[in-house]
């Protein structure tokens, strides 16, 4: 027997799980990481994990994760752009998964993208 | 509860079932693990999506990716391509009929199929996983029930359903709320609520769909029902032959009881529920609901005389409230969204939405819900997308073996309840099958008469004799040897019929004649007077011919004729012996010179 306030959690919990289903996704912030045999080799895969780790510790609904082919900047891999709806997109680049809980907490959380990580930081280098 | 990136969604409905999706699960969840993908990707078995036609039917979520008739050696292209590079398989996407259009970036509701409609009942077919209770309560699931126990009292459950002009879905068309009010007023110690699934229509599937896709929709709104009424206990007469849709019945009505949502004390507000399951006798008629309380008393399902009406005498003499599964379908989300919300959608005395399901000649065979007062037309043109094969419209049958059939000049009627039967036609369950030019008119009434033939239960004279003999008639007719007065004799039995048989049944059983010999009377005429078949289909009256100065002797028909009845030398022209001949076409169909005609 659940109670109310029980099935009201169960309600928002498995929300999020098949929020992604809902075709209407321009609410939503996404994370596309390229994930062409460059991103993969310079290992993309553990990097796409992290962020899904994250944001299943953080319970986030309203995110989604998703992949991309090759975009022509194999020497930057692993590059995952966060795209957050009515933002620029941001582009990471090198990013490693000890890298992902800052951008998830700082960029998809708070709004406010990691510039040291950017495609725009490493240009400048 | 783990988030995943991705979602598989890949329709377990019966359509697709059937065509092998359970197979392509198992592949899935094989190739996914072999990719070491198991914990990003999940996939998930749905109800029916209603696009039969396309099946087995797979979507890929995040991206809403449609990916239609696909195989089981296609699953590894979509898992090594799609779910791990994220590269969409092209060739494997949905293509538009009407365009031709094949787009891996349209969405679900951008397709043609579906850009059209507005899902109600079905608004969870094909989006959650029917057999996870937690995600039909993701969607809002049990809200309904908690409002109506918690915030209203059971007059003002029963007033909202008035209100929101929601009729039976069934095909009777009777005001739901009205048949609440009259349960409600009965005064007893016990009274039921049931459940109507005892689909029979030919073609008519949204019933099973709702239930193998939805089924806690139809329990909650069983439940708020029973509060309404005061009823404690429920049954849910469903059809042995509905396999899917019982078991995912079962295990829906399991966890339900497992979170409390049914039995004693319901949300602390003492308010007792339970449901039974209740497995269909196999006869047409137990879909009536006199004879649908006998069988689920374990009686003979045979039909009585009302009065009394259930609402006063039903199951087990006590006073039962009978709605039928698409109408229950709507119950959660009126009393969710409001009385006005739902009577906003639908014309002045139909309001909302209702499941058709699209059969025969048609492209985008399956099942689609649409506001009531949407034009037959934009049914079977903008959403079915027309007859396949560039052949002619001539008809669309709706309302099952009760219904009538409807020509091309009044496609464009609005449907609802009383045009469909000023028409000459009705809503009936929502069959709704489309005849081509290769259709005969005579010979779709006398499948339809065939069918009641089959399934008159025979208690009352008129119907089991009456369409004997109307069957008898057409079958004459048909075979060529129809005789003058047969249309006057059919219109004479269908009057009687009409006014005297016991249910349902048998008094709409003379529809499909009726309603064609309204409007293809003249096919009627050929058949008995000219001993011939306008649609060239009836083969009695059918006479292959060659064309001597076409034919050239090629001997290919002469070759495919099963029956040895051609006959001819090499280079000369050949003929057709029609004594011996069958009429079964494959010399037409082998002839490269369209020399054979048939007449």
């Amino acid at each position: 027997m659940k109670s109310l306030a029980e099935l009201e959690a169960i309600r928002k919990a498995t929300l999020n799980r098949i929020n992604l289903r809902t075709e209407d996704d321009s609410e939503a912030t996404r994370v596309v990481v390229g994930m062409a045999t460059c991103g993969i080799a310079a290992g993309a895969r553990p990097v796409m994990l992290s962020f899904m780790d994250e944001i299943n510790k953080r319970q986030l609904s309203n995110v989604t994760v998703s992949q991309t082919g090759c975009i022509g900047m194999c020497r930057l891999e692993p590059m995952v752009d966060v795209i957050v709806p009515g933002k620029e997109k941001v582009t990471y680049v090198h990013v490693k998964p000890e890298m992902v809980p800052r951008i998830v907490a700082e960029h998809v959380v708070n709004g406010r993208p990691v510039a040291e990580y950017t495609i725009g930081a490493a240009e400048n280098e | 509860m783990d988030i995943y990136r991705a979602h598989v969604l890949v329709c377990g409905g019966t359509g697709c079932s059937s065509s092998g999706s359970a197979t392509l699960i198992e592949r899935f969840n094989e190739q996914i693990a072999a990719h070491g993908l198991d914990k990003e990707v999940k996939v998930i078995r749905t109800g029916c999506f209603g696009l039969c036609e396309a099946g087995p039917v797979v979507i890929v979520y995040p991206d809403g990716t449609f990916y239609s008739h696909v195989k089981a050696e296609d699953v590894d292209e979509i898992v090594s391509e799609h779910l791990l590079k994220g590269r969409k398989v092209e060739h494997l996407v949905y293509v538009e009929h009407a365009t031709h259009e094949q787009n891996a970036e349209k969405k679900l509701d951008d397709i043609n199929f579906y850009k059209h409609q507005h899902r109600i009942a079905l608004r969870n077919c094909g989006v959650i996983d029917p057999e996870n209770i937690d995600e039909y309560l993701a969607m809002d699931g049990y809200k309904a029930l908690e409002k109506a126990l918690t915030t209203m009292t059971r007059e003002e459950v029963i007033d909202e359903v008035l209100k929101s002009g929601l009729r039976g879905r069934g095909g009777g068309g009777f005001p739901t709320g009205l048949k609440w009010k009259f349960t409600y007023q009965s005064q007893a110690d016990q009274k039921y609520v049931a459940c109507n699934a005892d689909e029979g229509d030919p073609g008519a599937f949204m019933d099973r769909s709702i239930l193998e896709g939805d089924p806690h929709a139809i329990i909650e709104a069983m439940a708020i029902a029973g509060y309404a009424i005061g009823a404690s206990q429920g049954y849910i007469y469903v059809r042995a032959e509905y396999p899917i849709a019982v078991k995912r019945l079962s295990i829906a009505i399991d966890q339900a009881r497992e979170y409390g949502l049914l039995g004693e004390n319901i949300f602390e507000t003492g308010f007792n529920f339970d449901l039974n399951i209740r497995l269909g006798a196999g006869a047409f008629v137990c879909g009536e609901e006199t004879a649908l309380m006998h069988s689920i008393e374990g009686k003979r399902g045979e039909p009585t005389a009302r009065p009394p009406f259930p609402a006063v005498k039903g199951l087990f003499e006590k006073p039962t409230m009978l709605n039928n599964v698409e109408t229950y379908a709507n119950v959660a989300q009126i009393i969710l969204h409001g009385a006005d919300w739902y009577a906003a959608m639908g014309t002045e005395k139909s309001k909302g939405t209702k499941v058709f399901a699209l059969g025969g000649k048609i492209n985008n065979t399956g099942l689609v819900e649409i506001e009531m007062g949407t034009p037959l037309r934009k049914i079977i043109y903008d959403i079915g997308g027309g007859c396949p094969n560039g052949k002619k419209f001539k008809a669309v049958q709706t309302g099952g073996p009760s219904g009538g059939c409807l020509p091309e000049s009044l496609l464009d009627t609005p449907v609802d309840y009383d045009n469909l039967i000023a028409a000459g036609s009705m809503m009936g369950s929502g069959g709704m099958i489309v005849m081509d030019e290769d259709n005969c008119m005579v010979d779709i009434a006398r499948f339809y008469l065939d069918f009641i033939v089959d399934e008159s239960c025979g208690k009352c004279a008129p119907c089991r004799i009456g369409t004997k003999r109307m069957k008898e008639i057409l079958d004459r007719i048909v075979e060529g040897k129809g005789e003058e007065g047969d249309i006057e004799k059919l219109e004479a039995l269908a009057e009687t019929i009409k006014a005297t048989a016991l249910c349902g049944l048998g008094n709409t059983a003379p529809n499909p004649v009726l309603s064609t010999l309204k409007f293809f009377r003249d096919e009627y005429e050929a058949h008995i007077y000219e001993k011939r078949c306008p649609a060239h289909h009836c083969r009695s009256l059918l006479q292959f011919k060659i064309d001597p100065a076409k034919c050239k002797g090629c001997t290919a028909c002469a070759r495919a004729c099963p029956a040895d009845a051609i006959t001819g030398t090499v280079k000369q022209p050949h003929v057709i012996d029609v004594k011996k001949c069958l009429k079964c076409g494959s010399c037409m169909e082998k002839c490269r010179f369209g020399a054979i005609s048939r007449e």
